[in-house]
């Protein structure tokens, strides 16, 4: 600091406590140098900078550092843009109250959205599912644990275990085709006495899509279906994920539904998400109740 | 980024345009006066009050001493940029609604509207050096595309014109000679009114946009059409960077429906879309109602926006919309 102000330096030795200089190893002693000195910049724009300090065996050195200074012209405008600077105001801007704060600076940070996140590219991050093999054709979807180029739905390992989404996929076409000429007509038959009903009742008095079922709330309207298996299949595989979208605006209603294979894994993913911030929103996760009516 | 909000308007935008140097914006309104902004700070440095009706389109000469403004009162004027007087006005029967200075500022184009039975023109004046010698005449008055001409525009080397409008047909006409020398194509042309039109800094090819939800860019001396950009609002305002292969696009719903929806479903954003590709890069969101007005500042490093909210909108790009990935 005393470097700094020559005029001071000079004062300061006749305060001087050598018992206590001892302390700092040395290293106070600098305002015992001459000032620092600075030459030019000259025309040709080389300054010279002499400095002096200690070196380690403690003698005085003097360092002079010659440097050429070059001014930067002014890039950005033109000189008779310089010139319009310096214009007087005219018009209805001579009177311009300083209230009137015809300009502002946005408070809000405004983005160039990009369609695509840039980090959001495929599906290259790992779930931690060691079923997950390379990265295969993206055509092939599995409907059942939603995965992508790794089988297909028939194949799939969790087949079994699956309340398939589609209830009627499992079954052989023949009755298939039953099935959904009755529901043309207009009659009710319940699950358990459609043909091809193969499952105990019992179990399956619920509806299925109820089942490991988890409702997400207070989603962003910008969630959609995959960014939601994206969040949720970390925890398991997946075999239905759903936002609701209001039909006339096409926009998310801010809810949606998964259903998890498993129901440790529904049970992981609620703990883990109830309460966790997605898209600036904090999220609410819980098992989906059937609806009374 | 932050933008720069400019309420200097009353009413909504219609235009807006950068000088040469890109260090002073122009904005145009349906108030009646004209205003220059600084275009790094947004600071106003003046108005130019004159105009009795609301002010459709501008140019400026290329040294930035002469602006002329088109306007509803049936009038288009000359004036000094840098005090604001007005320099000469031209009298015309029916409203002014597009002007363009030639290469050169010797002459000028300026279109007028269909009104009270007279159909839609161009005009062509000749622009004096010394505004004492101003004469009020037209060199050369070309009639014939049926609506409102919403846009003319110089071709190269000031030998043709380029008008659009409500017709949805692009046209080249001669200016010496006011023959009609292209029309687009309708099989690829636009199926509705064209709102605007930008030229490229090179002069080499324009950019449409039409209310048919699309811009196109063509060819400015064979019309030829390279490339189509479909977006999901009726685009009123089409800008191109002067520095990347990008264009903008700005729109949305009609003013008159914005009230009905949702502020988010009128899709205010000035939608960037890569030229080449024709793919959108991005959107950037703000104003409260359609963008009628965009420009691009000539070093293309910073854009505005008009929007019918009144507000003009000054973005300097961040660092990172230089390196969004390009062919």
């Amino acid at each position: 600091m005393a470097l700094e102000r020559p005029g001071s330096v000079y004062k300061q030795p006749a305060k001087l406590r050598w018992g206590e200089l001892d302390d700092d190893d040395g290293e106070g002693l600098e305002f015992l140098l001459p000032p620092r000195q600075v030459i030019g910049p000259d025309a040709n724009g080389i300054k010279k900078v002499i400095e002096y300090k200690f070196n380690e065996d403690g003698n005085k050195v003097k360092v002079t550092t010659t440097t050429r200074v070059r001014k930067l012209a002014k890039a950005r405008f033109s000189k008779r843009a310089m010139e319009r600077r310096g214009w007087a105001k005219f018009g209805d801007a001579v009177h311009e109250d300083v209230g009137a704060r015809l300009t502002m600076v946005s408070t809000e940070e405004i983005l160039l959205e990009r369609p695509r996140a840039p980090g959001s590219k495929g599906e290259e991050k790992t779930t931690g599912d060691p079923l997950q093999l390379g990265k295969g054709a993206v055509l092939m979807v599995c409907r059942t644990c939603g995965k992508k180029g790794d089988h297909w739905t028939s194949r799939c390992p969790y087949k079994d275990l699956a309340p398939s989404p589609d209830s009627l996929m499992d079954k052989p076409p023949g009755s298939d085709q039953v099935v959904q000429s009755g529901s043309i007509k207009g009659a009710y038959v319940p699950p358990s006495m459609r043909a091809g009903a193969e499952r105990p009742a019992g179990s399956d008095m619920r509806r299925r899509n109820e089942e490991n079922s988890v409702r997400v709330t207070n989603l962003s309207e910008d969630t959609r279906e995959p960014d939601l298996l994206e969040l949720f299949r970390t925890f398991g595989p997946v075999s239905r994920v759903y936002v609701a979208i209001d039909q006339k605006t096409g926009v998310s209603r801010g809810f949606g539904f998964v259903n998890f294979v498993n129901k440790d894994d529904a049970e992981r993913a609620i703990i883990k998400l109830n309460g966790y911030g997605y898209d600036n929103l904090i999220l609410r996760a819980e098992w989906a109740t059937p609806r009374t009516n | 980024m932050r933008p720069i909000l400019m309420k200097g308007h009353e009413r909504p935008l219609t235009f807006l345009k950068y000088n040469k140097d890109g260090d002073l914006l122009f904005s145009c309104a349906k108030d009646h006066t004209p205003t220059v902004w600084f275009a790094d700070n947004g600071e106003r440095l003046g108005t130019y009050r004159g105009h009795n009706g609301a002010v459709w389109c501008c140019d400026i000469s290329r040294d930035s001493s002469r602006l002329i403004t088109g306007s509803a009162d049936q009038s288009a004027m000359l004036w000094d940029v840098k005090s604001g007087k007005q320099l000469f006005t031209f009298n015309f029967d029916s409203p002014a609604r597009s002007v363009d200075f030639s290469v050169g500022e010797k002459m000028a184009v300026i279109t007028t509207d269909p009104f009270m039975g007279l159909t839609s023109a161009i005009h062509i004046k000749d622009i004096a050096a010394n505004p004492a010698d101003q004469v009020a005449e037209s060199k050369l008055v070309i009639k014939g595309p049926q609506g409102r001409i919403n846009r003319a525009v110089w071709g190269p080397l000031n030998k043709t014109i380029i008008s659009a409008g409500e017709d949805a047909v692009v046209r080249i006409w001669d200016a010496e000679t006011g023959q009609l020398l292209l029309e687009n194509d309708k099989e690829v042309g636009h199926k509705k009114p064209i709102t605007s039109l930008a030229k490229s800094t090179d002069g080499s090819h324009f950019l449409t946009g039409s209310l048919d939800k699309s811009a196109k860019l063509w060819d400015i001396r064979s019309l030829t059409l390279i490339k189509t950009y479909v977006t999901e609002r009726p685009v009123n305002a089409v800008a191109m960077s002067p520095l990347l292969n990008h264009v903008v696009l700005g729109g949305g719903q009609d003013a008159s429906a914005v009230t009905t929806t949702d502020h988010r479903a009128g899709k205010f954003e000035a939608k960037f879309y890569d030229k080449i590709l024709q793919e959108e890069i991005g959107g950037v969101k703000g104003h409260f109602g359609p963008i009628n007005a965009l420009a691009f500042n000539p070093d293309g490093r910073s854009f505005s926006s008009g929007g019918e909210d009144g507000y003009v909108r000054l973005h300097h790009f961040d660092p990172d919309y230089f390196k969004i990935p390009s062919i």
